[in-house]
């Protein structure tokens, strides 16, 4: 029985194993072999000389990294202020709002997100949904946020809110609502009640929610084309034309790689500390 | 006792509704725009019209590219219900030395960036020697769809009972039998709601499509090459149209997995 069991989990694991074997590492493994040839070649069949990282440093590359890693960074730190209450109310106050709420998002995660940013692009347009109306009604009129970085990180915001707001409620789904109310008996006011009892408790949720944000928005690429009308060069702009336009495969493999490196070391830690068991519902 | 006053509750539903309105708010947007008459699109739309949709519906490039989503969409879906259903198995069900691994191991492309992903697959293909194509798309959608179907798949095998199992092999069934007869019809409101999730999240993706495509455009791809040259009023047109059919499949999808729990 347990041998079975045993070569029975090799044998189920085998086939999604070998598609992410050869379509997810080898890419990768590729990426790095590139990332250390010498500029615009396109085999691997070269002496190593790490020129790409000195392109990187020299045309000063690592300010898109930067950049690309403090959008991110704002991205997470503005959605988790934003969507704590309402993962709030899920969690705890809503019922059956909350199922409302849950298929109304997960809906908006089918519809492509470049339909959605071109949407934005329709509302905050001189001219758009928003300001059109508002000077046909009231006369008012004001210029449009478009084009510059904030845009952007509303855009960011808007598309990864999703992936903020559902482990951040199922974080929040397990503060018992008894260490609360034992708090608030021993007269803790409402902060010190967020920051010491319900953030520490919901910590797996919280955790997963910003990785996944960062992880993705660090990434993202349509956000600034579409609502950023490259005013601001983010890193997958120079990895996406590094590759495309200027066919420098070695150039984009090592700035791929920078960001594959930073995310994956973020990731790591938190990634290897927690219990799936737990948090997907294992039947005790 | 959840403890919460009755004014910070109303202002939480407050709050839920506004967040909605925003969330939907672009697609208002594009919904208006789908209908409005004039070629040059300022808001409020005074004089509406359905010809931007009818011309859509029956252009020959739109069917074109209709048809190649679909043909990636439905491939997708299937293979990634199948590499799902056995994943989550070895995830989720069977105990082996290499579990807890595998667990983590299947995460890693859902936290991905897809961009990034898009590319190293484009290098990777043209490294062997693959022409990019409607198919090189489709495995590029699975490595990051058949994670997430294994992950919905794995979340409804946690809750089944191996007792279940044990007892149709006490009774005789072979491995198979067992497979066919209980396993796959506990798990089944799970594969619906992975093969659904599958489709959908293939029929909308646009990072992944843009650089594994080649020439074969999906929906997304096509979209967003007339998005970025200037408006036409074919893309809100196409965008409601597509959104429209997703909402369509999301509630069958809803009746269809309710209609399944309620049977097992």
């Amino acid at each position: 029985m347990e041998r079975l069991e045993r070569r029975m989990g090799l044998l189920a694991a085998l086939p999604i194993g070998l598609l992410l074997m050869v379509s997810f590492i080898m890419p990768m493994v590729v990426i790095a072999g590139f990332a250390i040839m010498p500029q615009k070649v396109f085999e691997l069949a070269h002496m190593p000389d790490f020129s790409s990282f000195a392109v990187i440093w020299e045309q000063g590359y690592y300010k898109s990294l930067l950049r690309s890693l403090g959008l991110a960074f704002l991205t997470t730190a503005i959605l988790f202020v934003v969507c704590w209450p309402l993962a709030y109310g899920m969690a705890k106050v809503f019922g059956r709002f909350t199922l409302v709420i849950t298929v109304l998002v997960v809906l908006l995660l089918f519809v492509s997100e470049n339909i959605r940013l071109f949407g934005w692009n329709l509302t905050l347009m001189k001219g758009g949904l928003i300001e059109g109306h508002l000077r046909a009604w009231t006369g008012l009129s004001f210029e449009t946020p478009l084009y510059t970085w904030p845009a952007i990180v509303f855009g960011m915001c808007y598309v990864y809110f999703p992936f903020m707001l559902f482990p951040l409620a199922q974080g929040i789904a397990l503060v018992p609502d008894d260490a609360r109310l034992a708090a608030m008996d021993m007269g803790a006011g409402p902060w010190r009640i967020l920051f010491e009892i319900e953030m520490p408790l919901a910590a797996p949720g919280i955790v997963v929610g910003c990785l996944l944000t960062f992880v993705l928005s660090a990434g993202a690429v349509a956000e600034a084309k579409l609502l950023g009308g490259r005013s601001v060069v983010v890193l997958t702009d120079d990895v996406e034309s590094a590759f495309t336009y200027a066919q420098n495969w070695p150039l984009g493999s090592a700035l791929s790689l920078m960001l594959i490196v930073i995310v994956a070391l973020i990731a790591l830690v938190p990634i290897s500390r927690i219990d799936l068991d737990a948090i997907m519902g294992r039947r005790k | 006792m959840t403890a919460v006053s009755r004014p910070t509750r109303a202002a939480l539903y407050l709050y839920g509704a506004l967040i909605l309105v925003v969330l939907y708010l672009p697609l208002v947007a594009v919904g208006f725009a789908s209908v409005s008459k004039a070629r040059y699109l300022s808001f409020p739309v005074k004089r509406y019209t359905g010809g931007w949709m009818a011309e859509a519906v029956t252009s020959p490039t739109v069917h074109q590219i209709v048809l190649t989503s679909l043909k990636i969409a439905v491939t997708v879906t299937v293979i990634s219900v199948i590499l799902g259903f056995f994943g989550a198995l070895a995830f989720a069900r069977f105990q082996w030395r290499f579990r807890g691994l595998f667990q983590k191991a299947i995460l890693l492309p859902i936290f991905f960036p897809q961009t990034v992903l898009g590319l190293a697959l484009l290098i990777w293909f043209s490294a062997i020697g693959v022409t990019p194509s409607w198919k090189t798309a489709v495995v590029a959608h699975l490595v990051w769809i058949s994670p997430i179907t294994t992950l919905i798949i794995a979340i409804r095998a946690y809750g089944f009972d191996p007792a279940l199992e044990e007892a149709a092999r006490d009774m005789g069934a072979s491995t198979l039998t067992v497979m066919r007869e209980v396993t796959l019809p506990l798990l089944m409101p799970g594969i619906v709601s992975a093969g659904l999730f599958a489709f959908l999240l293939s029929w909308g993706n646009f990072p992944l499509s843009l650089f594994t495509s080649g020439v074969d455009a999906t929906l997304p791809k096509w979209l967003y090459s007339r998005m970025v040259s200037g408006f036409t009023p074919q893309i809100p047109a196409l965008g409601v149209m597509s959104v429209a059919g997703s909402t369509v499949l999301v509630l069958a999808g809803l009746i269809l997995v309710r209609w399944l729990r309620r049977r097992t």
